[in-house]
């Protein structure tokens, strides 16, 4: 299993706010497992889409030179639930940022519909940092995997006959 | 200009939203570790939350200074902070009441010096400052 969730970033303002979406599907185990014959969205899954998308703002800013890994939720409401079918939308705003790290406020929605809001701090930490084998990398924010989420639009439409990714095709989705 | 019962009070709100303690806990002499349990991670959000409430900027390692223990040599023999440690200290932790630490300087209880009357007294510095 792969620890993506987010399926798609879809919009990076350098330095101020990022926005992916997830989409929920009943073919999810946790969806089965979290509260059986109740298939929603795990609120903890949620906050780690939120921290994802959150984290890539804050890496991008300093074009991901350091590791980001997720320090502190201060706060977190969840006010509603997400069931199959349902497209979470995640925005992330940065509240603030320095050298050890910087802070994202991040809201979930469906539709028009608030689902949860949460502030997450992230700490800074550089490949040669000592302190860096002691962490569990199941706790960093993103590792290089996760960023071919960045690249999901480059597989285009479908709309190009030739199926080909051309230049074209990706400045097309960046616009969009 | 606030007072600094006036910032006493923000602190106390900060701290307890931070690190979940009640603000009647959050006493003058609290130790953040000790008494309040903040973790190193809490730190950070602490800065955050001071700089944004009070309108000043923090330089990485200035209220917090990282490692201090293991800064320089000769701060500390076999476990106990040496005299020289102690000006170390007193330079780097203004406003940390090190007089009482002196009393018995254990390396292990340099986190105590991080208490609530520390960042209210930085942080009247730092706006008289106008930093």
């Amino acid at each position: 299993m792969r620890w993506i969730w987010i399926d798609r970033f879809e919009e990076l303002v350098k330095g101020t706010s990022a926005r992916a979406i997830k989409n929920v599907t009943l073919a999810e185990d946790h969806l089965h497992d979290h509260f059986p014959g109740f298939p929603v969205m795990p609120a903890s899954l949620m906050l780690e889409g939120m921290a994802q998308t959150g984290g890539i703002l804050l890496g991008d800013l300093h074009d991901f030179q350091h590791i980001v890994i997720l320090a502190k939720v201060p706060k977190v409401t969840y006010h509603s639930w997400a069931v199959p079918g349902d497209t979470l939308v995640y925005d992330a705003t940065l509240l603030d940022e320095r050298p050890e790290g910087g802070t994202v406020s991040v809201s979930a929605t469906v539709g028009s519909k608030l689902v949860a809001e949460a502030e997450i701090v992230f700490v800074h930490l550089d490949e040669n940092d000592p302190e860096l084998g002691s962490i569990d990398q199941k706790n960093f924010v993103f590792s290089m995997k996760l960023m071919g989420v960045m690249e999901v639009g480059r597989a285009g439409s479908g709309k190009d006959p030739a199926g080909e990714l051309t230049d074209e095709t990706s400045s097309e989705t960046d616009e969009s | 200009m606030a007072t600094n019962e006036e910032i006493l009070t923000k602190i106390q709100e900060i701290l307890a939203d931070a690190l979940g303690a009640d603000e009647d806990e959050v006493s003058s002499s609290a130790t953040l570790v000790g008494d309040l349990g903040a973790e190193s991670i809490d730190f950070l959000d602490i800065v955050f939350n001071l700089e944004k409430e009070f309108d000043i900027k923090i330089k990485r390692g200035e209220l917090f200074p990282e490692n201090l223990a293991a800064e320089g040599e000769g701060l500390a023999a076999d476990g106990v902070v040496t005299e020289n440690g102690l000006a170390k200290l007193r330079e780097r932790l203004p406003y940390a009441n090190i007089d009482a630490f002196a009393a018995d300087p254990q390396v292990d209880n340099i986190q105590d010096l991080f208490t609530v009357d520390m960042l209210v007294k930085f942080v009247a510095a730092k706006q008289a400052s106008g930093a």
